[in-house]
This record gives structure tokens, C-alpha cells and sequence, in this order.
């Protein structure tokens, strides 16, 4: 191969071979073996930890651009939860995010009422809506959940929804079953609140940011780490789930192997350029 | 006074605030919990004055005839679009399933906004091949790390480690080396050790900031020079 063609590569080559790796794997899945990371596990475990029926905060800090992302993982999370009979309240802190986390949990409450388990939206689960003010409407919720959010994603009175007599500030949970893709998300939470009021959490985050996330791990406050996609598809295979994120495990799988073949191609190019050259 | 007043007003707040994490006396906490509802509902104000600016921006725009004009235009009439039916016409239920601004937001928002995301993996591999280059011992280093977390935090990576080096004759700590412990061993230590760094030194800048922000020797957010 001519390597100083390659120097001159127009990049649209490059953008036809991931949109091709991307697109293949997923109308025809390989199924490349998964192994659930320690990490993974700690989430899953401090999750089966909570007791049968208590009532859990999970705040959804995400948008559509990272639904494909974290949205496998809120609902493996909802369905692992509401397979325990918890009670779940979330909350949204990303100003596009309310909506899609509320479809998202529609979906998962539909797939349990046609498996004939009873789910009621606001007694069994309710969406908060979201809420502006970023780390300070953290700090709010300690005061009360219901006067941080007085109503909810439809309007209702907060106050008056069955779900919320147990439940006033973060004393009322036992667990913080944190998704986040970025600022506000598990930074702000571990800082506001796990630290203050020293409500355990544990975090389902985007790929990219999760190596921030470890030396919270490692210290404890947080109970169990989701990264991205991958961390996904193995808490999928924990649950037995064959969801979204283990199909897109293949298609992440090949496009990790293209961009680190890009690398080492675009650097052998780099040193096969005669001295002098152009940089 | 134009200066000393915010001075003011920003080391008291700041003081209260600062104070209410520390101490509970109802004398502190209640008016540290005042003034943390009064932060929710400026940063709401903020939406307001966003969208104002947005439109007095791009309204100046489209006047003058600047470049990409018919992009502003197209800005504004979403903008105003998503903004009447919200208020008018869907009223309180604007996040109810069935309504206009859902059908907004499903059929517009949500797909641009994917979009633009989804972009993101076609710029990382054109960038990796044409701006990833090895040009001393720390670039390099930084490239082998990148390559054996890239490589071990996906299945193909070790799929791929097994087809290479799993055959019979090898001996056996080659035939069984992979690189999920290795890339683990990264995040665990070297990355974690970075990070941790990282973190701790933002922290202590942040108190730095914030108690020079509340001593009012930090002014730049009053505007100005100083």
C-alpha cells in the first residue's frame, strides 16, 4: 500500500467505514462474550442490598443525545428495583431530559402491567420532573423532597401523591440510584449530598466520564460504578437481560478497534514521511 | 457604592452559605436555607434572560443581513413555535404524552439532538488518524494506555488477544495474557492517581476562589478590569 496516498485519505473514506462498523453489527449482531466487571457487580449488589419495598431516589441527569447510552441502564435499574417491590421517585437535573426519562420509564412500567404486576404512577413510582439550579436544588432536596419539586413531570401536587408520605428529605431513602452524563450529575451528587448527608449512592455514568468517577469508587461514596455502554451490557447480562446495550456491545466493539487502528496508521504514516516534510 | 454594595452583599451571602454547611443552629441554617431557594429561583430567572438574549441577538442578525442569516430565522421560529404552543396551547399538560410540544420534542429535538452527538464518533476516528501523533516518550505512553483501555474495556479486544496469542507450544503466561486486567489496572492506579490529583487540586482552587470572591479581593465577576 502507498502510504503517502494514505497521508492525503479524504476523511469521508474514514466516515464510510464507522458509519459502516456501527451500522452492520447492529441489523446482524455477533454476540462477543461479555464478562461483568467488579464494578458492575458492586452496582447490581448494592441494588439487591436495598430492602424489599423501601422507596428509592433515582435522579436522571441525562438527555436524548446519552439516552442511547444510559437509557438501557435506567431501565435494567428500574426493572431490578420494581422486581424488589421499591418504590422509585426520580428527579431530572438536565433542562432536556424530562421528558425522554419519563417515556423511559412508561415503557419499563408497561412491560411489568403486561406481566400483570400492578404499577401505579404515583404511588408505585413518580417522575419529579426537572428542576433548574443545578447543585443547589441538591442541596434543596435535603430540606424536603416535595418543596424542591412542589409539583410533578403532569402537575400534580407533589405533597399529596401516595409515594411521597414516607419520603420528606434524603432520610426517607435508603439508596441514590444516580444516571448521569455530565454536569449536574454524580460529581455534584456525591459532593452536595452523598457527603452531606451521607446518602449512599451508586452511579450509572457515559463512558467518557467514568475514570473521573473511580477515585469516588475506590473511596467508598460510591457504592457501585455503571460506565457507559460497556458497563451496561454487562449489567444486562447480571440481570439476564438481552436489552439494547448488549446489542450496541458489537457495534462499540468494532468501532474501539477502527479508531485504535486509526491511531496506529495515521502515526505510521506520520514517521514514513520523508524529514522535512509538512507536519 | 455601584461596587460596594455587590461586595457586600456577596461576602454576607457567601458567609451564610458557607456557614450553614458547618453549623445547624437554626440562627444559620434557616437563613442558609433561605437564600438556597433564592438561588433556584434566580437560575430560573437566568432562562429568561437567556431566551431574551437569544432573540435580541439573533433578531440583530437577520437585521443586517449577516452570514447564515436564514439559520437565525429558522432559530427564532422554533424558538417562538415550541414557546406559544407550550404557553397557549398545551398550557400546564405541555409534558403530557399526545401534546404539540411532545410531538416538538420527539420529532425535533430529540432526533437533532442525537444527532449531534452521534456525530461525535465519526470526528474521533478521522481525528484519531490525523491528529493522534506520537512525538515523544509521554505521547507515547499516552497512546499504549489509550490503546489497552480502548482495546480491553470492549469483548473484541480480548476476542482478539485469544485469536492472537491462545496456541498450543506458547508458553502459558503468553497464551493467557489479556488485556481487561490490564486496562483495570490502569483506571485502578495510574488514572486514579491522576484524577485524584486532579480533584483535590480543583477543590483547593474552588476554596481558594470562593474565599477570595467572599473577602472581595476577587472583583472580575463585577465586570471591569479588576
Amino acid at each position: 500500500m502507498n502510504l503517502r496516498a494514505l497521508e492525503k485519505l479524504d476523511p469521508r473514506w474514514i466516515f464510510l467505514v464507522v458509519g459502516l462498523l456501527v451500522l452492520i453489527p447492529l441489523l446482524w449482531p455477533v454476540g462477543l462474550p461479555l464478562k461483568p466487571s467488579t464494578p458492575v457487580i458492586q452496582f447490581h449488589d448494592a441494588l439487591e442490598a436495598v430492602p424489599d419495598g423501601s422507596t428509592i431516589l433515582m435522579s436522571c441527569d441525562y438527555d436524548p443525545a446519552s439516552t442511547p447510552e444510559l437509557g438501557p441502564m435506567t431501565r435494567t435499574a428500574l426493572r431490578q428495583l420494581w422486581e424488589k417491590r421499591c418504590k422509585v421517585v426520580v428527579t431530572v437535573l438536565w433542562n432536556g431530559g424530562s421528558v425522554v426519562v419519563d417515556q423511559t420509564i412508561e415503557e419499563v412500567a408497561d412491560e411489568f402491567r403486561a406481566r400483570g404486576v400492578k404499577l401505579v404512577d404515583g404511588v408505585d413510582y413518580v417522575n419529579l420532573g426537572y428542576k433548574s439550579g443545578n447543585e443547589a436544588v441538591m442541596v434543596l432536596m435535603g430540606q424536603g423532597i416535595a418543596s424542591a419539586f412542589p409539583v410533578d413531570q403532569h402537575g400534580r401536587v407533589t405533597a399529596t401523591l401516595p409515594i411521597m408520605r414516607n419520603v420528606s428529605g434524603y432520610s426517607g431513602f435508603p439508596l441514590l440510584v444516580n444516571i448521569s452524563a455530565g454536569y449536574p450529575g454524580t460529581k455534584e451528587w456525591v459532593q452536595q449530598v452523598n457527603s452531606r448527608f451521607h446518602l449512599p449512592m451508586v452511579s450509572g455514568c457515559t463512558a467518557v466520564s467514568a475514570p473521573e468517577f473511580f477515585p469516588y469508587l475506590q473511596s467508598g461514596q460510591l457504592r457501585g460504578l455503571l460506565g457507559g455502554m460497556a458497563g451496561a451490557a454487562e449489567y444486562e447480562l447480571l440481570r439476564k437481560e438481552k436489552g439494547s446495550a448488549t446489542r450496541g456491545m458489537d457495534a462499540q466493539s468494532l468501532a474501539h478497534v477502527f479508531i485504535a487502528l486509526c491511531i496506529v496508521l495515521g502515526n505510521v504514516v506520520h514517521r514514513a514521511r520523508p524529514a522535512g516534510g509538512q507536519a | 457604592m455601584k461596587r460596594e454594595i455587590p461586595l457586600f452583599l456577596t461576602a454576607l451571602i457567601g458567609a451564610i452559605v458557607v456557614a450553614g454547611f458547618f453549623v445547624p443552629h437554626q440562627w444559620v441554617s434557616v437563613p442558609a436555607d433561605f437564600l438556597q431557594r433564592c438561588a433556584v429561583i434566580v437560575v430560573a430567572f437566568g432562562y429568561a434572560l437567556g431566551g431574551a438574549n437569544v432573540i435580541r441577538v439573533n433578531l440583530e442578525g437577520i437585521a443586517r443581513r449577516q452570514t447564515d442569516w436564514p439559520y437565525k430565522l429558522v432559530l427564532l421560529a422554533g424558538m417562538l413555535a415550541t414557546l406559544v404552543f407550550g404557553l397557549f396551547v398545551d398550557r400546564a399538560a405541555f409534558q403530557d404524552p399526545g401534546t404539540v410540544s411532545v410531538w416538538i420534542y420527539d420529532n425535533i429535538y430529540v432526533p437533532m439532538n442525537s444527532t449531534m452527538f452521534a456525530l461525535l464518533a465519526f470526528f474521533i476516528a478521522s481525528a484519531a488518524f490525523r491528529a493522534f501523533r506520537v512525538r515523544s516518550t509521554e505521547a507515547a505512553l499516552l497512546a499504549a494506555s489509550a490503546l489497552i483501555v480502548m482495546l480491553g474495556r470492549v469483548p473484541l479486544g480480548d476476542f482478539v488477544m485469544a485469536g492472537l496469542f491462545d496456541h498450543e507450544g506458547l508458553p502459558d503466561f503468553v497464551r493467557h495474557w489479556r488485556l481487561e486486567p490490564v486496562q483495570q489496572w490502569i483506571m485502578d492506579f495510574p488514572q486514579n492517581a491522576a484524577k485524584r490529583a486532579i480533584l483535590i487540586g480543583a477543590a483547593m482552587g474552588v476554596m481558594a476562589t470562593g474565599l477570595r470572591v467572599i473577602l472581595g479581593i476577587e472583583r472580575s465577576y463585577l465586570g471591569g478590569s479588576d
